[in-house]
């Protein structure tokens, strides 16, 4: 890479060739603000629409402003930000966005995170020259994951970008022109109608409340203040380390013990673990795949952990769905024992007991909800809520999360190993099934149980592990686009796998739709997806299948792995669904 | 028509059918070497050609039933031996149609019926007479003979537009007889890719389409991309309003612009085309995708193309009607289907166009100048037009002018020759205003600029551009704010949406517009017009919006004081606004005969019989009706 020289605002850059004028100013202390800008570059997603228009500069030579999101940096450029041209240029452009948002702001779900009313405070937006009618609330409700409210929308794009670049889903479009513009699906199909997976990336990039996650915290508070209801909950692994965020902690801390703290002091009657049925998914999920490998199965095996790539492969390749393996995802597996046996050692009724899912993601809220998830009259899992909403309970609540004690969480499902934990990153649950099938297949111990080349945040990552005398050809991919590529090698007959490993999200389940909004910053992916790897670090049990409490309730309940009760309880179905 | 095998191939058909059509361009005494003519051109020459325009406008006047009983008649005349009729391209003067010409005499009939069918085939095509009262200029008191000689055609030098009313385009063989393909010919045969485009560039033609880029350059920038894959793309959205000029030269003359994308493709390295053509242009897409067969069928299209190894193929995609898909890169988005939004640039479509691969487009007057600079040379291009701007342009001349029509002229030409030249001055004597150039990214040039001579730079320069080549002559009866409200308007209407300055400025200046025009604006409003038109320009992100508030910066620069009225006095110098207007009866002038009382639907008109009467304002509803009816002219409007 070569170096390009430049000047901004007089001072002298230095920076690589084809950095955008944005981050080269980034690197001598000036921010230009940005808002349809989006880029984090480790999990290739990207955002250039240059349809904002808040970021321009002035540019020697150039008879036109140039938003500097989109404009790479020339040698000897001469870049003027802070001219007034340049500057009361970029507030005209926040004062036209603003003319007809709404202003309610203070009843607005974004109203701690909204990057609008963020960026018109930085700017000092004072007063709106130009005003316009408020557009009604166009509310889209349809579904059980995301709210649509296109009168909050500013047309950043950012949301087709990424449903259509980062996730190849093209759900939604610019429709209609000029002045009456707006972001809809396709011919105005509610969502649910949609082949929309439901992986929240749109809620997690848009910059304001236009695309909102299904608020399910007053079901928590109405089940919690039921003095008949068992509630037990269950937190999955990429929250305990993304729900100090919401609540004052540096990225990337660590907060489980407060998190049990807080999760009882909410009321909970029992705080557990979904590591612990990481852990089974691990037993169920390395079980499957020998057999398959042994029994001339359908290969590759596919992980079925996260709803949005189910839905993905239901609606876009219904013909590889035999290569997905039968188990139902951690917390439902979770959800299904306690009904199934944990119930009765609690002596609660099922019709009193309500299991709600803490996920990092909006596609659980709709995979709670699928029929074959439940025994046919009780769901498996009753409520899920997000990580963000998680936080705003405990804010709601008036608890002080800071000056919480930590405890543990709640026995028999909540000792966990640390394969389970990075369950919460890209190519965890296969660094975690590698462990497992390795051990149980050889009998031998590994000596480092870390799987260096199935981690990072390549788009798709493939290797080989020698587990005996077989060679276990393994491949992970996160976001759908790379999930499609691998479906289409497998159409295409080039697909050489044993295993392969999906997440929808960038970087997986630290990254998904229901985390607290990362606001572009790379480095809090990066910081989550550490704290995962140094929590499986500390922990003693590394591998899934020395988890005692895992042996324990095979032999207490469910006999052997992919047994009879195994299948029943912990292994589902898919369905075809239509194309679009 | 037989399959084409060479190049040698090609040349020899060209001289047994060169002589079908010359005579339209020369008549028999004017013909060069008259005396040697060849026999084949004396055989063609006995007949009478009678051309009819077929072109969209004329054809909406029913043009084409009168060319087919045309036919008829001359048949039951028993003349179909000695007259053959020729579904043509666009003559121009389109203000006089259905046009038909009739060689080798060279008279023009004008405004034709079917029911002056008969008497032209009996008088002139029988008798030899010519039925004057249909002559060109008749209906003026001015009848014509040989009517390129009179000033709307003689002033004009047609490159791009040289076939149309020449050739039926529906014939190859009448294309191939104007040295058609011949050009590509020699381009494959004769010259290296490099030889092309560096042809193009000596030439100095710049981008019809509006910004006037230098196509050579454009041409060379993809030429030099490593991709296999590369793109020619024809841009045929031709979208501002009253502007036809691509749509004539595609039904008039479509292998033109086959030929020189073929070349385009030669020169680039690129073996497939689109033309992107708005839906609009039904029969031009109709001649297009039979052009295409015909030229694939003669082996001057498709697979290795007069026997060589180029290979071209063009396939059309239809635009559904958006104004915004003329701009480049959102052209390229809808090419590939997808909802037609610019993006920022670079990456230019040089390096990314369309599927992500190096694509040339031009517009279709670009190309139409190509064959003949590759035929006639770089240098014969640069004799015509200015220095910097080489070549001649198209205009659609529209307005209160008495020639509307298209016209073709060298670059160079000032707007006082087309108007008043060509154009034949402003309808009924009235005094010229203004000029609009450029759509609705153009502006108003005012009268006093009317010797500027026409080229790219010289209309920057006084606040307009060359644009597409639409022009609007407005004359004293035009209110220069509602031009730029109506420009406007149809900006707000036409922006994609997609950034900010375009989506909410232009709507907001419309806001303005219209309190302005409705007695409502106050002066400070000027400044907001200037201050947020400035900005959008500065700010937006392709060429629609950057340019979308040109019509009213260049009427506030040059007609403040009509926007001053409209605020400070409440009133529309032109008289157009309606909700300024007020009609008043002048007491000297009026006679009491009640008419404009009995007229008035809303009965605001009071007064006695043979007295004067008075018009209550606070009801009056401004319809005018009053003012048309009075058989005195005793109301006024003002």
């Amino acid at each position: 890479m070569s170096t390009v020289n430049l000047t901004i605002n007089g001072l002298p850059v230095s920076v690589e060739a084809g950095t955008t004028i944005l981050d080269a100013a980034k690197t001598v202390g000036i921010k230009i603000p940005s808002l349809c800008y989006l880029h984090l570059p480790d999990v290739d997603v990207v955002c250039k629409s240059s349809s904002c228009r808040v970021c321009l500069v002035e540019i020697e030579g150039r008879r036109n402003l140039a938003p500097s999101c989109s404009t790479t940096v020339v040698e000897g450029m001469v870049v003027k930000a802070d001219t007034a041209r340049a500057v009361d240029a970029r507030k005209t452009m926040l004062e036209l966005l603003l003319s007809n948002h709404p202003h309610n702001c203070l009843f607005c779900k974004r109203r701690e995170s909204c990057e609008l009313k963020a960026l018109s405070a930085e700017m000092g937006i004072d007063e709106l020259p130009f005003q316009a009618p408020v557009p009604e609330a166009d509310l889209d409700t349809s579904n059980f994951s995301i709210v649509r409210d296109t009168s909050k929308c500013i047309l950043c794009r950012r949301c087709e970008t990424v449903c259509t670049e980062v996730q190849t889903m093209g759900i939604y479009s610019g429709v209609n022109r000029g002045f009456t513009t707006r972001i809809d699906t396709a011919f105005h199909t509610p969502m649910m109608s949609t082949a929309c997976t439901f992986c929240g990336q749109c809620v997690a990039i848009c910059p304001t409340a236009a695309l909102t996650e299904v608020d399910n915290t007053p079901a928590v508070f109405r089940a919690l203040r039921d003095p008949k209801k068992t509630v037990i909950v269950q937190t999955a692994p990429a929250v305990r380390v993304a729900l100090g965020e919401e609540l004052g902690y540096p990225v990337g801390t660590n907060v489980t013990g407060k998190m049990v703290t807080a999760l009882r002091r909410l009321g909970f009657d029992k705080v557990v673990d979904t590591d612990f049925t990481a852990d089974l998914t691990i037993m169920e999920e390395a079980t499957e795949l020998i057999h398959r490998i042994q029994n001339n199965g359908i290969l590759p095996m596919m992980t079925s952990c996260c709803p949005a790539w189910i839905k993905f492969l239901e609606h876009k390749f219904p013909h590889l769905l035999p290569h997905l393996s039968t188990c139902k995802s951690p917390h439902e597996m979770l959800g299904a024992v306690i009904k199934a046996f944990y119930a009765e050692k609690l002596n609660v009724k099922l019709d009193d007991l309500i299991v709600v899912s803490v996920m990092p993601c909006l596609a659980k809220k709709y995979e709670n909800n699928r029929p074959e998830l439940s025994d046919g009259k009780y769901p498996d899992v009753d409520i899920v809520i997000s990580t963000r909403e998680l936080g705003a309970m405990i804010k709601h609540s008036g608890l002080q999360f800071r000056s919480l004690p930590e405890t543990d969480f709640d026995r028999p499902f909540g000792e966990s190993s640390g394969a389970s934990v990075i369950f919460g990153t890209t190519g965890g649950v296969m660094e975690a099934a590698l462990r497992t099938a390795y051990e149980t297949l050889t009998g031998n111990k590994l000596d480092r149980v870390e799987f260096e080349e199935v981690r990072g945040f390549e788009g798709i990552r493939t290797g080989k592990v020698m587990i005996g005398d077989l060679e276990v050809k393994v491949a992970i991919a996160h976001t759908l686009r790379n999930a499609r590529k691998l479906m289409e090698e497998i159409d295409a007959g080039t697909a050489d796998y044993h295993f392969i490993e999906v997440m929808a999200c960038p970087g997986g389940c630290i990254g998904g739709g229901g985390q607290p909004y990362h606001h572009g910053e790379m480095d809090t992916l990066r910081k989550r997806a550490a704290a995962l790897y140094s929590a499986d670090e500390a922990k003693v049990i590394r591998r899934s299948h020395e988890n005692p409490d895992i042996t324990r309730l095979y032999e207490e309940f469910l006999g052997e792995p992919n047994g009879h009760l195994a299948h029943e309880l912990l292994h589902t179905h898919y369905v075809k669904r239509n194309k679009h | 028509m037989e399959r084409i095998q060479s190049f040698e191939h090609l040349k020899q058909f060209y001289e047994s059918v060169k002589y079908q059509t010359n005579m339209r361009l020369h008549p028999l005494n004017q013909a060069p070497d008259f005396v040697q003519l060849p026999e084949a051109y004396r055989k063609e020459s006995q007949k009478r050609h009678v051309m009819v325009c077929a072109d969209t406008g004329c054809a909406a006047s029913h043009s084409i039933g009168i060319a087919d009983k045309l036919e008829e008649t001359i048949a039951r005349y028993g003349l179909q031996d000695q007259v053959i009729v020729v579904k043509t391209g666009c003559f121009g003067l389109c203000s006089q149609g259905p046009i038909a010409v009739v060689h080798p005499e060279r008279i023009m009939y004008t405004q034709l019926k079917a029911e002056h069918v008969e008497e032209i085939v009996r008088d002139h095509l029988r008798d030899g007479h010519y039925v004057e009262h249909l002559l060109l200029g008749a209906r003026e008191g001015a009848p014509t003979t040989l009517y390129d000689n009179v000033d709307f055609f003689r002033n004009q030098v047609r490159i791009a537009t040289r076939n149309c009313g020449v050739i039926n385009p529906a014939s190859l063989e009448e294309y191939i007889s104007q040295k058609g393909y011949l050009a590509l010919g020699k381009c494959i045969q004769e010259m290296t890719p490099d030889q092309v485009v560096e042809t193009v560039k000596q030439s100095g033609l710049r981008g019809r389409g509006g910004a006037g880029f230098p196509t050579g350059l454009k041409w060379g920038f993809t030429a030099i991309e490593k991709e296999e894959q590369k793109y020619v793309c024809c841009n045929a959205d031709e979208g501002d309003p009253g502007a036809f000029m691509d749509r004539s030269v595609l039904e008039g003359d479509p292998h033109s612009v086959l030929e020189a994308m073929a070349i385009a493709g030669y020169a680039i390295g690129a073996n497939m085309g689109f033309i992107y053509i708005r839906a609009e242009y039904p029969s031009a897409i109709r001649r297009l995708l039979s052009s295409i067969e015909q030229a694939k069928e003669a082996g001057l299209l498709g697979a290795n193309i007069l026997g060589s190894s180029f290979s071209f193929d063009i396939e059309l995609r239809l635009g559904a009607g958006a104004f915004v898909c003329g701009e480049e890169t959102a052209l390229i988005a809808s090419v590939e289907g997808n909802r037609g939004e610019p993006r920022n640039k670079p990456p230019y479509p040089a390096s990314k166009g369309i599927y992500g691969k190096p694509t040339v487009i031009n517009n279709v007057e670009t190309l139409a100048n190509i064959c003949p600079i590759i035929l006639n040379g770089p240098e014969w291009f640069r004799s015509i037009g200015t220095e910097r701007s080489p070549g001649t342009k198209v205009f659609a001349l529209a307005g209160k002018v008495n020639n509307v029509g298209l016209i073709e002229v060298p670059m160079g030409t000032t707007l006082r020759e087309i108007i008043y030249e060509i154009g034949g001055g402003i309808v009924d004597n009235k005094q010229l205003k203004a000029v609009q150039t450029g759509g609705p990214s153009g502006g108003c040039i005012p009268a006093r600029y009317l010797d500027t001579p026409i080229d790219y730079e010289s209309l920057q320069v006084i606040g307009t551009m060359m644009g597409s080549g639409g022009m609007i002559v407005l004359d004293e009866t035009s209110c220069m704010v509602n031009i730029a409200k109506f420009y406007l308007e149809f900006t707000v209407e036409e922006s994609c949406g997609k950034c900010t300055p375009c989506r909410f400025g232009n709507r907001y200046l419309l806001d303005i517009m219209n309190k302005i025009t409705s007695g409502k604006g106050e002066l400070e409003d000027l400044d907001r017009l200037f201050n947020l038109g400035e900005t959008i320009k500065q700010a937006s992100l392709c060429g629609l919006g950057q340019s979308s508030p040109n019509p009213v910066l260049s009427t506030l620069r040059y007609f403040r004081d009509e926007y001053v009225a409209h605020i400070q006095e409440k009133r529309c110098p032109a008289g157009v606004c309606t909700d300024l207007l007020q009609y008043h009866v002048v007491p000297e002038l009026c006679i009491g005969c009640t008419i404009c009382a009995k007229n008035c639907p809303v009965q605001c008109i009071s007064g006695s019989l043979r007295e004067p009467h008075v018009i209550n304002q606070e009801a009056c509803i401004k319809c005018g009706v009053c003012f048309t009816k009075c058989p005195k002219k005793a109301i006024i409007r003002k």
